[in-house]
């Protein structure tokens, strides 16, 4: 993909060699399969590129904006988009709105990565482990997963927050706790389709224990599934932590979190509509982003599903 | 489809056979562990929070004694489990304490605020299904061309944008700007009270006491937020109508009913939208319960008094009585809808049961 045009056609043949001759090849070749079904479609690269912009603008935010987020100027305040200097205008502070969207990418990013690397991975272990181990540990697993499958999202992190205390730490913390049964469900599934095929069978008969090829085995052959559906719940993610921000028991101010500067712009939303407008349009692309990127990701990945 | 669908002969209705009986046992042992759970869950988050619930009764210039006698009396000083249980008595007998906020008792608190959103989240859950399922049927019907593109798009921006954003700029637009609707509120001031409250729902109760001038205004107040509910009511019920209906769209009674004649419109509204309603019944009564949790941010745009205001604002002032009882009174609501739509969906489709 990224590789000079003088090897291309060599790495090109290595990553569509149909007798792969080791098991880096053939995941070479998979995820390159992969990644030609998902440039073929139009709105997931949309998607692609929307979340790439995301990552840049949270990497080079000290670059790109133009002031820093939290310097107030009483002088310039409530300035309408297309000021010079100001181009999508100023806060009631008279900070500079574009400044506190650039830097707020990173709190988004950061959001959205805490709770990927954690939900998915616990729900992981829950549902392979029980799907494997099957009889009274599925059982008491699954019921326990359903127990936080029954209740509403958004309260039950309302709940947790209300507990912990408002923050933005928390905030991802009440949100990953909310958001792994459906992988739990997942992965038991998956596990399921695959716990009595022959190969697990060998494997268990070589002497492997159950650790061995839950981890080694199951997992690796769950993830793909696992990861579409996280792509899909990352708009999801999105949205319920500017909602906690919205709340204000997010991120706290003077931190640039999109979701609480619509909170404030929501006091001036009549005179001065673009101090809450902006932020909305910015929580609206990136998910937007993500949900096509995810879409795409289903489509190429798991064809059973796509309708 | 019918034939195929229906039950072996000789077995008796849905509860009258030992196997139906032992079904409904076993629905009613999951759905208690699930609300022992739920109680397990809030009792927990009760206990961890960093807020010392004796102080907050007694002032931190209370005495040792008074501290003492009051940990006592609110029975903290017995082991957990034994506050687990007493917890879940109080519950079940509906008392949640009294709110520090309000100085009532929160089920009455609840009581007085849940038909706002009941009623909120209905006239949503009307208005999705209404353009919901014709918008999934078009879709279905025309698909990979223009219609199913739109709702397509129409879906994934519902999917994508923030709700009480969306609230907000309806508010900019159809109140600030073009005045079209009334502003946040469930009535003008001047109308408040005016009717006798029955139900809690003002839109009934007007009704009842035939005053139309109290229903306009109601009616003007509740259009924009239910609009941006239902929004994605209807964007998750134009998906799911869609699906369905291609599912059966390919099935080969479709094709029998064409070659036999049947007009399209009675083939694509009669007889595969009519195979699609039982699963689609489901996937309403599941809306309808998010609509009910996602009116929290709504409600919170719109100063809707609501149960989601109601907890916010609890929430915000620490008032912990307040935030559980109502997260359990929400959680039991979510579970109890799960619960319906589950039995609506055995009693319709035979092949379920």
């Amino acid at each position: 993909m990224t590789a000079s045009s003088a090897n291309a056609p060599g790495l090109r043949a290595w990553l569509t060699s149909e007798t792969p001759s080791s098991p880096l090849q053939a995941r070479c070749i998979q995820v390159y399969l992969g990644w030609l079904g998902l440039a073929r479609n139009p709105l997931a690269m949309l998607g692609l590129a929307i979340v790439v912009c995301l990552i840049l603008a949270a990497i080079f935010a000290p670059l790109l904006a133009p002031y820093d987020p939290i310097a107030q100027d009483l002088q310039r305040r409530l300035l309408p988009p297309g000021t010079p200097g100001n181009l999508l205008g100023t806060d009631e502070l008279g900070r500079d709105i574009l400044s506190r969207l650039l830097y707020g990418a990173r709190i988004t990013l950061y959001v959205v990565a805490l709770v990927v690397v954690t939900a998915p991975v616990f729900g992981l272990l829950i549902g392979t482990v029980a799907g494997y181990a099957g009889g009274w540990v599925d059982t008491v697993l699954m019921r326990f997963t359903d127990i936080f499958l029954a209740f509403p999202r958004l309260v039950l992190a309302l709940a947790f927050v209300a507990a912990l205390g408002p923050g933005i730490g928390n905030a991802v913390l009440a949100i990953a706790l909310t958001s792994w049964p459906p992988y739990a469900r997942i992965a038991r599934a998956e596990t399921l389709t695959i716990r009595n095929s022959d190969f697990i069978s060998a494997i268990r008969l070589q002497g492997a224990s159950p650790l061995r090829i839950v981890t080694g085995h199951v997992v690796p052959l769950c993830l793909s599934s696992v990861i579409v559906r996280v792509t899909l719940d990352m708009a999801g993610i999105i949205l319920t932590a500017a909602g906690l921000g919205f709340l204000g028991l997010g991120a706290q101010p003077p931190l640039p979190e999109w979701g609480a500067m619509i909170s404030t712009g929501r006091l001036y939303i009549l005179d001065q509509w673009w101090v809450a407008t902006m932020p909305g349009l910015a929580i609206f692309t990136v998910s937007l982003g993500f949900n096509l990127l995810g879409d795409g990701l289903r489509d190429a990945l798991d064809p059973r599903s796509s309708r | 489809m019918s034939l195929a669908g229906s039950r072996p002969g000789g077995r008796g209705g849905f509860l009258s056979s030992r196997q139906g009986l032992l079904k409904v046992g076993r629905v009613l042992a999951t759905l208690a562990v699930t609300l022992l759970g739920l109680l397990l869950i809030t009792f927990l988050i009760g206990r961890v929070m960093p807020i010392d619930p004796v102080l907050a009764v007694v002032g931190d210039r209370a005495s040792n004694e008074v501290y003492e006698a009051t940990r006592k009396a609110m029975g903290l000083d017995q082991p957990i489990i034994v506050q687990f249980f007493t917890y879940i008595g109080e519950v079940v007998r509906g008392d949640f304490g009294t709110s520090l906020l309000t100085s009532r008792p929160v089920i009455e608190d609840i009581a007085r605020v849940f038909p706002a959103t009941l009623e909120l989240a209905t006239v949503a859950t009307l208005l999705g299904v209404s353009l919901g399922i014709p918008a999934g049927v078009m879709a279905a019907v025309h698909q990979g061309r223009w219609p199913d593109h739109v709702v397509r798009l129409v879906g994934l921006f519902g999917y994508s944008m923030p709700i009480f954003w969306l609230g907000l700029m309806g508010l900019l637009i159809f109140y600030g700007k073009l005045d079209w609707v009334a502003g946040p509120g469930r009535l003008d001031i001047f109308f408040e009270d005016v009717v006798p409250q029955v139900t809690g729902v003002i839109l009934i109760d007007s009704l009842l006491a035939g005053d139309f001038e109290v229903f306009a205004n109601a009616l003007s107040h509740i259009i924009l937020p239910a609009s941006v509910l239902g929004y994605y009511s209807l964007a998750y019920i134009s998906r799911m109508t869609r699906s369905f209906m291609l599912e059966q769209l390919a099935q080969e009674y479709i094709t029998t009913a064409r070659v036999k004649g049947v007009s399209e419109a009675r083939v694509i509204w009669g007889h595969a939208l009519g195979n699609v309603m039982v699963p689609l019944i489901t996937v309403i009564a599941l809306s309808y319960a998010s609509l009910l949790e996602g009116s929290v941010l709504t409600e919170i745009v719109f100063a809707w008094p609501g149960i989601g205001f109601y907890i916010t604002n609890a929430l915000l002032s620490a008032d912990m009585n307040a935030v559980l009882g109502g997260t359990v009174v929400v959680g039991i609501v979510f579970v109890g809808l799960n619960l319906l739509s589950d039995i609506l969906y055995r009693v319709f489709d035979p092949r379920a049961r």
